[in-house]
């Protein structure tokens, strides 16, 4: 990819010292893109090694000893009219199971763990960048989602852009919500509750993941906003997980 | 073919309609070209997040845009062809953007400058490019531009979706309708069959004995089982779907004649809708930065990936996975305008995030979504999580779906033209 014409948030911009620059740029390169599935290539290799005698894909497929597998994401399980599947594939997905990414994922590592009695004579595919592999090569045979905006992701969703500061130890607190509930009259003066947005945008009902994310990018002073970053300034990290906790599940 | 710049003075003060767009502000200049979906946004978001800081001009030959979303609604009876205009006046008066009325005809890259239909050039330190699109030729064989006001497709905003509408309204009793969709991709991907579903809703009403034709080329789309399911409550027996099978793909239409020829069977019709193959508006072939029918942009970005001061947005742009909608050419906006500013005035430029969501209203308050999210990866914007209405929810919620589309509506056109 040709380098853009700006690289995002200099290190020098942030006007903090060298110690600081490794975990800054580590989250940058985390953040700047999602991951694809995986490498398509070596997919098609373990297509042809794993795959091949039993199934079809591509222009011409066919079902043979399995069903072929164009259009399998997003597919209903056991839903290839005239195919013939083992009873616990017609009953899940009679139960309404589509083939989505994560549970491709766990069938191909482990057939039997998702379909009892799966005609499916694999013993699995336990390693996990293999699987996303074969999972890139097959995800090219099913809707484009340009197309059918619907159809399964073709890419892994990032962390939320965490910021310098924030850890997965800081996003997996629990925070309080009562005590979450004590510190809002401070947000109050300023948030109305009943989630109204004229002027003051509204923090009712936002989800907490987000809530934290936000609280964090303020404290670090990635988001700008003077008030806010001397409001989450002073917040600890628990004091933030609270408010968050309990922003995110109020009633008006 | 730029002018030089003492040609282009001189020819300001003689045919210049908006003269404030030469004054020598010194400041970063910003010129979006196209007053669309993409376009009036992130003039918009130029304008009120720089405060000041940009000179944006925004070129538009309409004085109103008229939005192809909500125009299926239109057709439907469910809005007024009215509540589909927008004017600019506000991004002018409240925002400082200059708009200009008029046609990019020409792109100079190395000199950075626009040139407009009026014969003004315009130089820019970043351009924007989000024109909509432009029909195939001879896509589908016997229609050209030509024979627009015979067979209308109403798939840009304004004159031709009345032309439609009066079309179906002059329909006699028991006449057929004809649709001819378009094979992917195409703007709007849910748009042909939520039209086929207001069409129907009108006839219902007006006209009750007669036929719907949607010859398509595609063997499947968006929300197909919703549509369908839709489709055999509220308009059985009304809509014939004929698919790549039966002959969809094999398609002529002759105008003169109100005839479509399925499959080397001519058939005559009363009313034919042709939505004929797309590609990004002219000026981006002209600008150079297409590939193929579109323009390649960095998904983190929008930057085109031919020229490095321009951007390319919405329908235009070969991105990856986001669907080509306004609410898509919205998203990615914020996105650029984010990007622009920190090359032109050093602020933080933040990680792109995209989303997506398009309503279809089938039946009187029977509406249905999809939508997903979006993240850069090295090579496209990807899709990294979906959701779309199941078929058999209950008649509250689908309510419920409908009249958010109309909030959606109001917040869209308020978060493009203030
Ligand atoms: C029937 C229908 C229903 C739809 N429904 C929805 C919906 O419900 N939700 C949704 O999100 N999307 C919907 N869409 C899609 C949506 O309208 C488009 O995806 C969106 O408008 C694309 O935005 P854009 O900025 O790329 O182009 P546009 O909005 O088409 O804007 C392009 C503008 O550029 C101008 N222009 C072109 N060339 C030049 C030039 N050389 N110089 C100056 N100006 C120029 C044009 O006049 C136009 O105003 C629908 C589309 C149709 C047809």
């Amino acid at each position: 990819m040709p380098s853009s014409p700006i690289s995002p948030r200099s290190p020098n911009s942030m006007g903090r010292g060298v110690k600081f620059l490794l975990p800054l740029l580590a989250a940058l390169s985390t953040s700047a893109a999602a991951e694809t599935l995986g490498d398509t290539e070596s997919g098609a290799k373990i297509f042809a090694r794993d795959c091949a005698q039993c199934h079809m894909v591509g222009p011409d497929a066919q079902n043979r000893i399995g069903p072929n597998l164009n259009s399998v994401y997003g597919r209903r399980a056991g839903g290839i009219d005239g195919f013939q599947y083992s009873k616990s594939m017609i009953r899940m997905g009679a139960d309404g199971m589509d083939w989505t990414l994560e549970r491709l994922d766990a069938y191909i590592e482990n057939p039997r763990a998702l379909v009892s009695d799966t005609r499916m004579s694999y013993r699995g595919l336990k390693d996990p960048t293999q699987r996303h592999d074969l999972m890139a090569y097959l995800r090219n045979y099913s809707d484009s989602p340009q197309n059918i905006p619907e159809a399964e992701p073709t890419a892994l969703r990032t962390a939320p852009d965490l910021g310098p500061a924030l850890s997965p130890e800081i996003l997996a607190l629990q925070g309080d919500p009562e005590y979450g509930a004590y510190l809002s009259a401070e947000c109050t003066t300023c948030h109305l509750r009943d989630g109204s947005a004229a002027g003051i945008p509204s923090i009712t009902n936002w989800p907490a993941d987000d809530f934290v994310a936000a609280m964090h990018a303020y404290k670090s002073k990635l988001r700008p906003h003077a008030v806010m970053q001397m409001m989450a300034g002073r917040l600890s990290n628990e004091e933030i997980a609270a408010l968050a906790a309990y922003y995110a599940i109020i009633q008006n | 073919m730029a002018l030089s710049r003492r040609i282009f003075l001189s020819t300001l003060t003689a045919t210049l309609a908006a003269p404030m767009v030469m004054a020598q502000t010194g400041k970063p200049r910003v010129v979006v070209v196209g007053g669309g979906a993409g376009g009036a946004t992130i003039a918009r978001y130029l304008a009120k997040d720089s405060k000041g800081a940009l000179d944006v001009v925004l070129i538009e030959p309409a004085r109103t845009y008229y939005t192809c979303f909500f125009s299926n609604l239109y057709l439907g009876g469910f809005q007024t062809y009215e509540s589909l205009g927008h004017s600019y006046g506000k991004l002018a008066t409240e925002y400082g953007i200059n708009v200009v009325q008029d046609y990019a005809v020409g792109v100079d890259r190395d000199a950075k400058s626009v040139t407009l239909a009026s014969g003004t050039t315009l130089s820019y330190d970043r351009l924007v490019l989000s024109p909509g699109i432009d029909f195939v030729e001879n896509a589908v064989p016997g229609w050209s531009t030509a024979a627009q006001h015979i067979m209308p497709h109403a798939y840009k905003g304004g004159s031709q979706t009345q032309l439609l509408q009066a079309q179906m309204a002059a329909m006699p009793q028991g006449g057929t309708f004809a649709m001819v969709a378009p094979p992917n991709p195409y703007r709007c991907p849910p748009g042909p069959y939520e039209r086929i579903s207001m069409v129907a809703h009108h006839f219902k009403t007006n006209n009750p004995t007669a036929k719907i034709l949607l010859i398509d080329p595609k063997e499947t789309y968006s929300k197909q089982a919703l549509f369908e399911e839709g489709w055999n409550i509220h308009y059985p027996g009304m809509i014939t779907r004929i698919g790549p099978d039966m002959g969809g793909g094999v398609i002529e239409v002759r105008p003169d004649t109100m005839e479509i020829v399925v499959d080397g069977e001519a058939e005559k019709v009363d009313v034919c809708n042709v939505i004929p193959a797309q590609r990004a508006g002219n000026i981006a072939a002209i600008a150079g930065v297409t590939d193929g029918n579109w323009a390649p942009v960095h998904p983190d970005s929008m930057l085109s990936k031919a020229d490095e001061n321009i951007y390319v947005l919405g329908d235009a742009t070969n991105q990856g996975d986001m669907p080509k909608s306004g609410f898509s050419a919205n998203s990615q906006a914020k996105v650029a305008a984010n990007h622009i500013r920190g090359a032109l005035t050093g602020s933080t430029v933040f990680p792109a995030k995209y989303s997506n969501t398009c309503w279809s209203l089938i039946a009187p308050d029977d509406g249905v979504k999809v939508g997903a999210s979006y993240e850069p990866t090295a090579e496209k914007i990807a899709s990294v999580e979906s959701f779309v209405s199941q078929t058999g929810e209950d008649a509250a919620l689908r309510k419920a779906t409908y009249e958010e589309s109309l909030g959606w509506y109001a917040g869209i056109t308020t978060d493009m033209f203030g």
